[in-house]
Order: C-alpha cells, then sequence, then structure tokens
C-alpha cells in the first residue's frame, strides 16, 4: 500500500510537467496579449513591458525559467493584470475563502444528499422516494448561476435576511448563500447516485441470502447493503471534492467572495499568463491528490481491491 | 505598561476627536442636515489591478486614485480645473509651465509634497524600468525627452521637468501645449512618494505601506471582495471634509449587484444590467442619472488593401453611414439617453462646439435615397451586391448593434458577415486589419477634442482602419498650437465626413444609480471623475 501511494505521487510530478508543458504552449499560441487594450500600446512602451515580464525571450528560456522557479523557490511568478500583487499572494489570499465555502458544501452535499439518496432506495416506490427523486432532479437541473441571483432575491432584497455577497473573513451570514448555491446541484447527484447504487445492490444475492436468514431490515442496511452501495458514490467525490474547494466562477462573480475560481475564467480572458499557470498548476496537483485519496478509500471500503 | 496606557490614551483622544463629526450637524455652506451616519460606498466591476499612480491603467483604479492622490491641479464639480498640490500656475509660450506648490500640503507620514515628488513621479512614469501601461500619456503630454526616454534612447530621469526650488516645479514641452493644466488632472501624472516605493520596491501600495497625498489613505484591501479608505489626516484640505470612510465592493455580476443596491449594501453603481436603465429611470427618478460619458462609438472601415476594395471608394463609405438609423440604435437598443454621432469628437467635450456635419440635416428616409444612389454610382447594389466582413468583441449590446447594422444596410445591396471574437484576440484581429468593418469606441484622456481626434491621424497606432489624409494630419497639427482650435476641429470634423474615415454611431452616456442622501456629485463632470473630499451625505 505504501509502495503503491509513493509510485502514484511519483508518477503526478511527470503529470505536471506536461500539464505546464502543455498550457504553457496552448497560452502561448492564443491571439492577443496581457498589455493589450482598445487603445493599443507604443512599440516602445510594449517592449518595456515585455522585457519586464520576460515575455521578450525565447520560449524554452520562459518555460525554463518558470518551472526552475517553481521546483526552487515555489514562485509562481507575477501576475500580468495584477500589478500589485504576484500569483502567490493572489493564491495565498483567495484559496482559504475558496477552501472554506467549498470544504462545508462538500459536507452539506454529502450529508444531505447520501441519505436521501439512500432511504429513497429503501423506501423505493413510495412517496418518499417520489419526494426526493423530484428533490434531487429539481435541483440538478436548476443550474448555480440561476440559483445565486434567486437565493439573493428573496434573502437579501424581500426578506433582507443575509448579505447579498462579500466573505468579511468568513462570517457565517456571509457563508450560508454561497454554500447553499454551490452544494445543491452536486447534492441531487450524490443523491442520484447513490439512489442508483443501493437500489441495485438491494436486489442482489446477497441480500436476498440475508433477508432468507431472518435478519432484520435495519442490520441488512447497515451491514450488508451501505458499504457496497457507497462505492459509486465515493469515486464521484474525489473530482467533486476537488471541484468544490476549487471554487465555482459562478459563486466568485455573483456572491464576491474574493475566492480564486473567478481567475479560471477571468485570467484567460485577460491573458494573465501567471495567474493562469499558477490556477492550473494547483488545479492539477489538487485533482492529482484526490484521486488517489478516492483510490486509497476504494481499497478500504472494498476488500477485493488491493494494490 | 506605559506603553499600554500611552496607547489607549492615543484611542482614546482619537475617539473624543471624531465623536463631534458623528453628532447631528449641518452642512457649513448649504445648511442642510448631515445625516449621522457618513459614510460612503460603491460597487466596482471589477478589481483594479494597482493603486500605483504611475501604473494605473484603467477606469476603477482611476476612480481610487484621485481619492488617494492629488496631482498639481484637479477639478470642480463641473470639471473645470481647480488648484490641487499647485495654487498658481503660469506660462508665456504654452511651452515652458511654472507651478507654485502649497507649501501646506502633506504626504500621509507627514513628510511635505515639494516639486521633487512630482519630478520623480513624472520621471518613474517614463523610465522603461517602471514598466507602465501609461507611459505614453507623458510623451502625449508633449514633455520634453518623454519620447526618448520611454524608447530607451535617452537616460531615465532627464525629462523636461525640474524643481526650481521645493514649492516650484517648472515643465517644459516640446510643443506649446495651451492645454497642459488639464492633463496634469490624470492619474499618471500624480505624485509619488519615493522614499516609499524605494523601501517597500512593489508592495508600497499595500495598506501597511502606502502613503498618499490625498484626501484618503487605504486601510484595508480584500482582492476580489473590497477595499477600505479612511481621511488622510494630514491633507491639507482635511477639515472640509465630511465623509468619514469610503468601502468599495468589487462585484463582477450586474444584477447581482442591483439587487445589492436595491437592498441598501452600497450608494452607488455605475456599469447597470444591459437594458435595465429605462425601468430604472422609471420606477426611481431621483436615484438613476444618465450623464454626458466622453466615448465615442464608431465602426473602424478598413482603408488598407487587406479591406473590401469596394471600401476604397468614398461614394460606398458614404453610402454605409448614410443608411445608418442612429436613433434606432440609440432609442430602441440602447435606451439610456446615448446621442446619435454624425462626428467623432463627443459633443460635451470642453470647449468643443459640435459642428454640423452635412448630412445630419436630412430626414433617415433622404439620407437612405441618397446611399443608394451613391451606391448605384459605385457600381453596387442589390444585383451586384458586396460582402463585407463586420467584426465586433462580445457583448450583448456590441451584438444587437452589429445585428441592426447589417439589416440596415441589406438594401443597398450590402451582404454583412458579422464575426464575433473575444476580447484579446478582437485587438489582435483589429490592429492587424483583418477586416472590413470593426466596432471601435474612444474615450477621452484628458477634455479636450484632440483626444479624440488625433486617434485619426496618419501616424496614429490606434488609427485601426488606417485611415490617411494630409489635410486632416495639417490641420490637427496646427490646432495643437492655435490660440482657438475650433475652428480647425471643425474643418478636421468636415474632412473625416466627407472622407467618410469612419462611421460615426452615437456619443456615450454614463448610467448609474446613486442614492439620493448623497448630494454634491459631479454629474457635470464629462470626464465622470468624481471626488469623495465634495460629497456629503443628508438626513433623510
Amino acid at each position: 500500500m505504501f509502495a503503491y501511494i509513493l509510485k502514484r505521487l511519483m508518477i503526478a510530478i511527470p503529470v505536471l510537467v506536461i500539464l505546464i508543458v502543455v498550457t504553457f504552449i496552448l497560452m502561448y499560441l492564443a491571439p492577443g496579449s496581457p498589455f493589450a487594450s482598445e487603445r493599443g500600446i507604443p512599440p516602445a512602451v510594449l517592449a518595456n513591458l515585455e522585457r519586464e515580464y520576460g515575455l521578450d525571450r525565447p520560449f524554452i528560456a520562459q518555460i525554463g525559467t518558470y518551472i526552475w522557479n517553481i521546483v526552487t523557490q515555489f514562485d509562481f511568478g507575477p501576475s500580468f493584470q495584477y500589478r500589485d500583487q504576484d500569483v502567490n499572494d493572489l493564491i495565498e489570499q483567495g484559496f482559504p475563502v475558496t477552501l472554506t465555502y467549498g470544504f462545508w458544501s462538500f459536507v452539506v452535499a454529502v450529508l444531505v444528499g447520501a441519505p436521501l439518496g439512500i432511504m429513497a432506495a429503501i423506501r423505493h416506490n413510495t412517496w418518499l422516494d417520489y419526494l426526493a427523486v423530484g428533490v434531487s432532479i429539481g435541483a440538478q437541473v436548476l443550474p448555480n448561476f440561476v440559483l445565486a441571483p434567486i437565493l439573493v432575491l428573496i434573502f437579501t432584497l424581500w426578506l433582507g435576511w443575509l448579505p447579498g455577497g462579500g466573505w468579511q473573513g468568513g462570517q457565517i451570514e456571509y457563508l450560508i448563500l454561497p454554500i447553499i448555491a454551490l452544494s445543491t446541484s452536486f447534492m441531487a447527484s450524490i443523491a442520484r447516485i447513490a439512489r442508483a447504487a443501493m437500489l441495485e445492490v438491494m436486489t442482489s444475492n446477497f441480500i436476498r441470502t440475508a433477508r432468507s436468514k431472518g435478519l432484520p431490515e435495519r442490520v441488512i442496511v447497515m451491514r450488508h447493503a451501505l458499504k457496497p452501495a457507497l462505492l459509486p458514490v465515493i469515486s464521484y467525490l474525489g473530482p467533486a471534492f476537488v471541484g468544490m474547494i476549487t471554487g465555482s466562477v459562478v459563486i466568485d462573480r455573483y456572491f464576491s467572495t474574493g475566492g480564486i475560481g473567478q481567475f479560471f475564467v477571468a485570467s484567460a480572458l485577460n491573458r494573465d499568463y501567471g495567474v493562469m499557470m499558477g490556477i492550473t498548476v494547483l488545479f492539477g496537483a489538487l485533482t492529482i491528490i484526490f484521486n488517489l485519496v478516492v483510490d486509497i478509500l476504494y481499497a478500504w471500503i472494498d476488500p477485493k481491491i488491493r494494490y | 505598561m506605559t506603553r499600554r496606557f500611552l496607547l489607549s490614551m492615543t484611542t482614546a483622544t482619537a475617539l473624543v476627536l471624531s465623536a463631534p463629526v458623528a453628532a447631528q450637524e449641518t452642512h457649513p455652506e448649504t445648511g442642510e442636515t448631515l445625516a449621522e451616519n457618513q459614510s460612503f460606498s460603491y460597487r466596482l466591476l471589477d478589481q483594479f489591478p494597482t493603486l500605483d499612480p504611475q501604473l494605473i491603467e484603467e477606469t476603477a483604479g482611476g476612480h481610487v486614485s484621485r481619492q488617494l492622490f492629488e496631482g498639481l491641479l484637479t477639478q470642480n464639480l463641473d470639471g473645470t480645473l481647480r488648484p490641487g498640490v499647485a495654487t498658481e500656475w503660469s506660462t508665456e509660450d504654452n511651452q515652458t509651465w511654472t507651478f507654485t506648490l502649497r507649501e501646506d500640503a502633506r504626504w500621509s507620514n507627514g513628510d511635505p509634497v515639494t516639486a521633487h515628488d512630482f519630478v520623480y513621479a513624472w520621471n518613474r512614469a517614463a523610465d522603461p524600468a517602471t514598466a507602465s501601461e501609461y507611459s505614453w500619456y507623458v510623451e502625449l503630454a508633449q514633455i520634453t525627452g518623454a519620447a526618448d526616454v520611454i524608447a530607451g534612447e535617452a537616460e531615465p530621469g532627464t525629462l523636461g521637468v525640474t524643481a526650481i526650488d521645493d514649492y516650484t516645479l517648472q515643465v517644459e514641452l516640446d510643443a506649446p501645449l495651451p492645454y497642459f493644466p488639464q492633463m496634469t488632472v490624470h492619474y499618471t501624472l500624480m505624485p509619488s512618494p519615493q522614499a516609499t516605493i524605494e523601501e517597500h520596491g512593489s508592495d508600497w501600495t499595500q495598506p501597511a505601506n502606502i502613503v498618499t497625498n490625498g484626501a484618503f489613505i487605504l486601510d484595508e484591501l480584500a482582492v476580489n471582495e473590497f477595499f477600505r479608505l479612511v481621511p488622510n489626516p494630514e491633507y491639507w484640505g482635511a477639515d472640509d471634509l465630511i465623509i468619514t470612510d469610503v468601502t468599495g465592493y468589487v462585484i463582477n455580476d450586474a444584477n447581482q449587484a442591483l439587487s445589492r443596491f436595491q437592498a441598501g449594501e452600497f450608494d452607488m453603481m455605475d456599469d447597470l444590467p444591459a437594458g435595465s436603465y429605462p425601468d430604472l429611470e422609471a420606477e426611481m427618478p431621483d436615484v438613476a442619472h444618465a450623464v454626458p460619458r466622453l466615448c465615442s462609438y464608431y465602426y473602424a472601415v478598413n482603408h488598407t488593401e487587406t479591406g473590401h476594395e469596394a471600401l476604397q471608394d468614398v461614394n460606398v463609405r458614404r453610402a454605409l453611414s448614410y443608411a445608418v438609423r442612429r436613433e434606432v440604435i440609440t432609442d430602441q437598443i440602447l435606451q439610456a439617453g446615448q446621442a446619435p454621432a454624425f462626428n467623432f469628437a463627443h459633443w460635451a467635450t470642453a470647449d468643443f462646439e459640435q459642428p454640423t456635419i452635412y448630412y445630419s440635416e436630412l430626414t433617415q428616409d433622404e439620407r437612405m435615397e441618397q446611399a443608394i444612389a451613391l451606391m448605384e454610382e459605385a457600381g453596387y447594389g442589390p444585383d451586384n451586391p458586396i460582402q463585407l466582413d463586420l467584426i465586433y468583441n462580445t457583448s450583448e449590446n456590441h451584438r444587437q448593434i452589429a445585428i441592426a447594422l447589417s439589416q440596415m444596410w441589406a438594401p443597398l445591396g450590402v451582404e454583412v458577415t458579422l464575426s464575433n471574437f473575444e476580447w484579446q484576440s478582437y485587438l489582435d484581429i483589429r490592429a492587424n486589419q483583418r477586416f472590413d468593418l470593426a466596432r471601435g469606441a474612444w474615450c477621452a484622456d484628458y477634455n479636450e477634442a484632440s483626444t479624440f481626434l488625433d486617434l485619426l491621424t496618419s501616424n496614429n497606432d490606434n488609427n485601426d482602419g488606417r485611415y490617411t489624409s494630409e489635410e486632416f494630419d495639417a490641420l490637427l497639427a496646427e490646432a495643437a498650437t492655435a490660440d482657438d482650435p475650433q475652428p480647425l476641429y471643425t474643418q478636421a470634423e468636415e474632412v473625416l465626413a466627407r472622407d467618410m474615415a469612419i462611421i460615426p454611431i452615437y456619443h456615450y452616456t454614463q448610467n448609474f444609480v446613486l442614492d439620493p442622501s448623497i448630494r454634491n456629485w459631479a454629474f457635470d463632470n464629462a470626464e465622470n471623475n468624481w471626488y469623495v473630499r465634495d460629497i456629503y451625505r443628508v438626513a433623510e
């Protein structure tokens, strides 16, 4: 097991390097420049800017320096747009925000979604099942860019209970709306996956055996059915967790949280090469780590899986 | 123990001193009852990239810079000049300017603001090592040596700006520039604190380090969330300040921002949701405002060989412009008080009298009739159609206008292919003349007509359609040094209209909502520069 984890971490290094190189090439090939604006910049000024950011150097030298600075100093370089900040500053300020609302959204999504799906499966074809399916489909088809303005309309404008955005160090009243908006669709997905998996498990042979032995329903569900039913849910949770803690463009834009999710799109549109690379590397590394965590959880839940 | 006692004493003193401001007071001049709450807050569309005056290159940071820093001159509510750090300014020949600085101006750390701070800042703006996107502004202001310093052909620090003594600044220009004082209002030419910058490098604008000479200092900054300003006690006009703090909230989404404005979370927002203005104006006439904004919307015509050959024919260009039903665009698409444009420079530009362009006086039917005739003369029409590539950047308004134009031109036998690009790609394509017709907009850098008209001179890098006219260039060159440039500007606009260098569409308005308890707002500043030092809140 230990050797397996070590092996996976070793593979992660070339994966990240490939990610950096491919992103760097795509970025290099994209038309436009971080300094372009409606008013074109005089050539002499542009040359000064490019020299300042090293863009006048050959491609190989640029990418070499970039990787070298990450490896030796963990320095992701300057932001091309936010001249007062460098990429490390931006991530240091924004990531804790994203991590906070992402983590709590994950907790809410799992704690509501999984029991909802499992209850629906156990009470298959009863009103509870229909209710759960209705709720989860409703939540699934309501994207967060629709939900977020509706929440603000209701809770900020009409009722005046909660602030419509901001962060203020993560006070609870600033957290509620972003968490609802972010967790809803994940919750719905988890509920549907859990319900489908549970239904399948409940009709399988070993459950029938357990029933014929006369075990009480509660024991059947808790001891025999739950673990195998959770496997598909867990394989979904890894990417979902990364998706949530790396934030969401929608949440950051609508609720002005100051998180890093918004950089995903904004940095590409602004050609902010520094931030775009930094965010890509961060998200890439997190994805690799949490896929590994999921695989480890798999082995723990399913004794058939051995690494 | 002693130290803590002292500290708490200082805090207590500060509280006592600030307390009377919060009490119910009346405005010293108007006698209006002031509200107890004198906080002002507003919404920003995007986080400003920097607060370094020499590095700022966009509106959001520009607005904050006007609260934090004060240039030689600043503006009254209507945009006219008033003394800033300089109390007097004079020139004999419009080429050598002398500014006398006030002796009571202080940086927020207590240091005096001197002529040396301006010398440092202006040289810094031009220095290639600063890599300022706005270094061209120093060159635009004609300051001697700017072009060479920017191009790296002269030593940094050799601009034609000298501190005769601590409180006298002398500026040498390459050419006479009657409106040079107007240009000193701009953030690029605001002073900056040399000692602080040298101590902290690029971190000097962080709240813990920043030193400013304006009415406010930066207290807090959370990127992409909010920032807060508090009064600068060292500011020479600090006693007249009524507002106690300023908060800016970064809210990208316009609809979300409007909901929060309506919930009373802040006092002012511009960049309203597209199409929302007519309803807002009808529902809240004392809250919604439309004022002129010095920007002109136009379509660039590709005059080079990469453009359609028909566009080389002035009759075709005229026909295209005649056929544009501008009031459909302003009254039915934009609906926020924009003015149909037949000339380039915005009508509200200071000291600029908008010339009457010949075809603006025709009715739209007459224009259309002439347009069809002009196309026939050029050998085109529904029987011999031309295909043109029209490009615009992603935006709902740009899209609607582009679609409307393609419909308006259809009767002329013009078939338009619309291409939409995201911003950076768009700039690249447009700058390389890979289009027939391209959406464009130009906003004033300073309040004088040359800020618009210079764009279309032959050697201007931003003249994306590459219109060239020796006659036009000569008129602009003459206007730059003329005592009364207005007749030359009128002629220049007439040349543009005759050649149909571009297709003018409309002149902008600035649309915003403002809490009605806020008074003394700079509604009449056509550059939309506002200064919090002027405003106050009255009791409801």
